[in-house]
């Protein structure tokens, strides 16, 4: 039984983090996709932050995973807002009928 | 007063090329005419001057070109043979403004014509008295510019254009060797004064030159290469082709223009260089050779044309011949003799059948002329006069000079000389007989025009029948006036001092009577012969040419000179234009030039777009991409 050590929490961040990166760019179908992969880039990037506060011990990493949190929490809302405003808008909030920056 | 000689014409031009819409056509037309005929009044009191008290003068007007040793100045120089010039110029040209007034009533752009007339009376008058050869080139190219916008002054009529531009072309070849010309001549003397270079050519009589790969005097070659120019501007054989189509002007710019006045000036310029052609025995020779030739070869081109003015055009290139064949032989001031009576009666053939022309309406064929001259007495009274003048009709102008050109060929006393002289004869009967023919299927025989009927012709106005009564005065009496100061023997050297140069002085010998009576005998015979071929016996007439189809075919083509042109140079040249067009510059030059690179970006700016997809998430990408890549770098460093 190998030690769970800080490189395996890190890689677990990483591949956490590059999963919700390749949500965002392999996704075509639901913009909430998008919403969901941020979240998980955020969790990503907390578990980091976590590993390296107790590798440190320090304890103001895990008080910024708090912040964190609070802020995906409000982003979230925010975000789910906006499309839901935007589907009132344009009817759809399928992620390849989204050009309009194409102009 | 002589600086105004120059000015008034300019002023003229300027006045009515620029203010014509406001002063007016009437008004256009009397400035223009009485400004040139103050100006032919001043000259004919510089040639009295310049007879009866040997004046001479070089007033300098202003400084032009001074740089390094090529110092050159706008001047007038005033001898016997610019004083002769000035005459001819102005006198003829002020008749020609008159006569336009009247030939030219109907036209809607009466200002403009008066304006060119006069700015071309302005630039013949700076070649002929200009003393150096840089002024004598910009009057050169100014009559060329001129002639070019009178030949085309009909410009809706397209054969008008065409003509004016092969005027312009043709004239471009002869300007190249006389371009080339004065460059040699500042090479090897680096002045281009008269005077200056007049008195050095003694000091490299034994100066060879290599020119083309050819070893070559240096006299000889300026000689020739002014020469070349002159043939152009003079039309003789190979470069005469754009005289005739050059009657698609109006008819007084014929008259002035390619008659009386630019078309000489390729004589001037020779007897002008007398010092220089004295010494090149060669250039002499060659320019004997070709007078004659153009004389014969265009007096067989005018028995067989049908259009009244390119008989009349022929018949200028033929005289033109005369006058230089009578250079070569060494008769200098025969040569300026035959040009003084010359501008005269063709003038007066020229403006008289534009007085017929006019009668016709606007009809050019002979052959649909005939049975007038009761019709237009004084039409066919001055232009009688005007051919009798032309074919020497002993007495009348021409038999002074023409017969003074063959006698001077005869004392020459070698083979050109005698050659010339036989040529000359020959060509004087041939000229006649042309001659007549035109008078004679103008205004005698049936009525052939089927577009109006003979009531229907009528006399010109006064104003157009004035200046052909002056002409006719000019033609009659020119000569008996003028033949002991030009070509007597007492008189010639006393009156033309030194503005020509002969280095052995011309024989004084008398050639045998027999040959003085024979050219008056042969044109006097001619007027029956012209008579009865052309008016009693026109079916014989018709037989000979039936007979000698190919000849009749080869006279009435113009010796084919245009077709070997076209096929020679026209079409070659035409095609190489189009390879350059078609190919080397919209292939090659546009092709790899500004439409290739525009094409280049035009492709690369498609594939760009592409980036553009307005997906967010492709931004979000490409930004992340963007910062692991400066992160990736910033970490490696």
């Amino acid at each position: 039984m190998t030690e769970i050590t800080l490189g395996h929490y890190l890689t677990l961040g990483a591949v956490i983090f590059t999963i919700g990166i390749i949500g965002i760019f392999l996704n075509r179908k639901n913009i909430i996709v998008i919403l969901m992969s941020i979240e998980l880039i955020l969790l990503a990037v907390n578990i980091n932050l976590v590993s390296f506060s107790i590798y440190l011990g320090d304890l103001s990493g895990q008080v910024f995973t708090l912040f964190i949190l609070t802020v995906a929490a409000a982003e979230a809302a925010i975000g789910l807002a906006i499309i839901v405003v935007y589907y009132r808008n344009s009817g759809t909030i399928r992620v390849e009928e989204i050009d309009k920056l194409k102009g | 007063m002589e600086i105004s000689i120059i000015g008034l014409p300019l002023l003229a031009s300027i006045i009515a090329g620029f203010f014509g819409k406001l002063i007016g056509d009437r008004n256009s037309e009397i400035i223009t005419s009485l400004l040139v005929t103050i100006a032919a009044i001043l000259s004919a009191i510089v040639l009295y001057e310049v007879i009866f008290n040997q004046y001479q003068d070089n007033i300098v007007i202003a400084t032009w070109i001074n740089s390094g040793t090529l110092d050159v100045n706008w001047s007038m120089k005033i001898d016997s043979l610019s004083a002769v010039m000035l005459v001819v110029v102005t006198s003829v040209s002020s008749l020609v403004h008159i006569y336009s007034i009247g030939y030219m009533s109907h036209d809607p752009h009466k200002p403009r014509f008066m304006a060119y007339l006069s700015l071309f009376t302005f630039a013949m008058l700076m070649l002929v008295t200009s003393d150096n050869f840089i002024q004598l080139f910009f009057g050169w190219e100014g009559v060329g510019l001129c002639s070019y916008f009178l030949i085309g002054f009909w410009f809706k009529k397209d054969t008008a254009n065409k003509a004016a531009i092969k005027a312009f072309v043709v004239n471009r070849v002869g300007d190249f060797g006389f371009a080339l010309g004065i460059f040699l001549i500042f090479y090897l003397f680096g002045t281009v004064n008269y005077s200056e270079v007049f008195q050095l050519i003694p000091t490299i009589t034994d100066k060879n030159l290599i020119f083309l790969g050819i070893q070559i005097n240096a006299i000889d070659l300026i000689c020739l290469l002014l020469f070349i120019g002159a043939m152009g501007k003079s039309a003789q054989i190979l470069l005469h082709t754009w005289l005739p189509d050059a009657m698609e002007g109006p008819t007084p710019v014929s008259a002035l223009i390619h008659a009386a006045t630019m078309v000489t000036a390729g004589v001037f310029l020779v007897v002008r260089c007398s010092p220089i052609y004295e010494y090149s025995e060669l250039a002499l020779n060659i320019i004997t050779i070709v007078g004659m030739s153009t004389a014969f070869f265009a007096a067989t081109v005018a028995l067989v044309q049908t259009d009244i003015k390119k008989i009349i055009a022929y018949s200028t290139c033929s005289q033109l011949g005369y006058m230089f064949f009578a250079a070569g032989v060494g008769a200098y001031n025969v040569a300026m003799f035959h040009l003084f009576t010359h501008a005269f009666f063709k003038a007066l053939l020229f403006l008289g059948s534009g007085s017929v022309i006019h009668a016709f309406k606007d009809e050019q064929n002979i052959n649909n002329m005939g049975g007038v001259y009761k019709k237009l007495p004084y039409t066919y009274v001055l232009m009688i006069i005007g051919t009798l003048a032309l074919t020497g009709f002993p007495f009348l102008s021409g038999f002074y000079s023409k017969d003074a050109i063959i006698e001077f060929a005869y004392l020459r006393g070698n083979t050109t000389g005698y050659y010339a002289a036989g040529i000359g004869i020959f060509t004087a009967f041939l000229t006649s007989v042309y001659s007549w023919r035109l008078i004679f299927k103008t205004f005698h025989g049936e009525f052939n025009n089927k577009n109006i009927k003979i009531d229907e012709t009528h006399e010109s106005p006064l104003v157009m029948l004035i200046p052909l009564f002056l002409l006719s005065i000019g033609a009659v009496f020119a000569g008996y006036i003028f033949k002991e100061l030009f070509v007597g023997h007492s008189g010639t050297n006393i009156f033309w001092q030194d503005s020509i140069f002969f280095l052995k002085p011309l024989s004084t010998e008398h050639p045998p009577f027999w040959f003085l009576v024979l050219t008056p005998i042969l044109v006097i015979l001619s007027i029956p012969i012209s008579y009865y071929l052309f008016i009693k016996n026109k079916n014989l007439t018709k037989q000979i040419a039936n007979v000698n189809k190919p000849l009749y075919q080869f006279l009435l083509n113009k010796w084919y000179f245009d077709e070997l042109y076209d096929f020679l140079i026209v079409k070659p040249s035409k095609n190489l234009g189009l390879f350059l067009w078609k190919f080397f510059d919209v292939k090659l030059i546009d092709g790899f030039g500004p439409d290739g690179i525009s094409s280049l970006i035009k492709r690369f700016s498609l594939k760009a777009k592409k980036f553009q997809s307005g997906f967010v998430y492709q931004y979000a990408f490409v930004m992340l991409l963007g910062f692991s890549t400066l992160l990736t770098f910033l970490i490696i460093k």
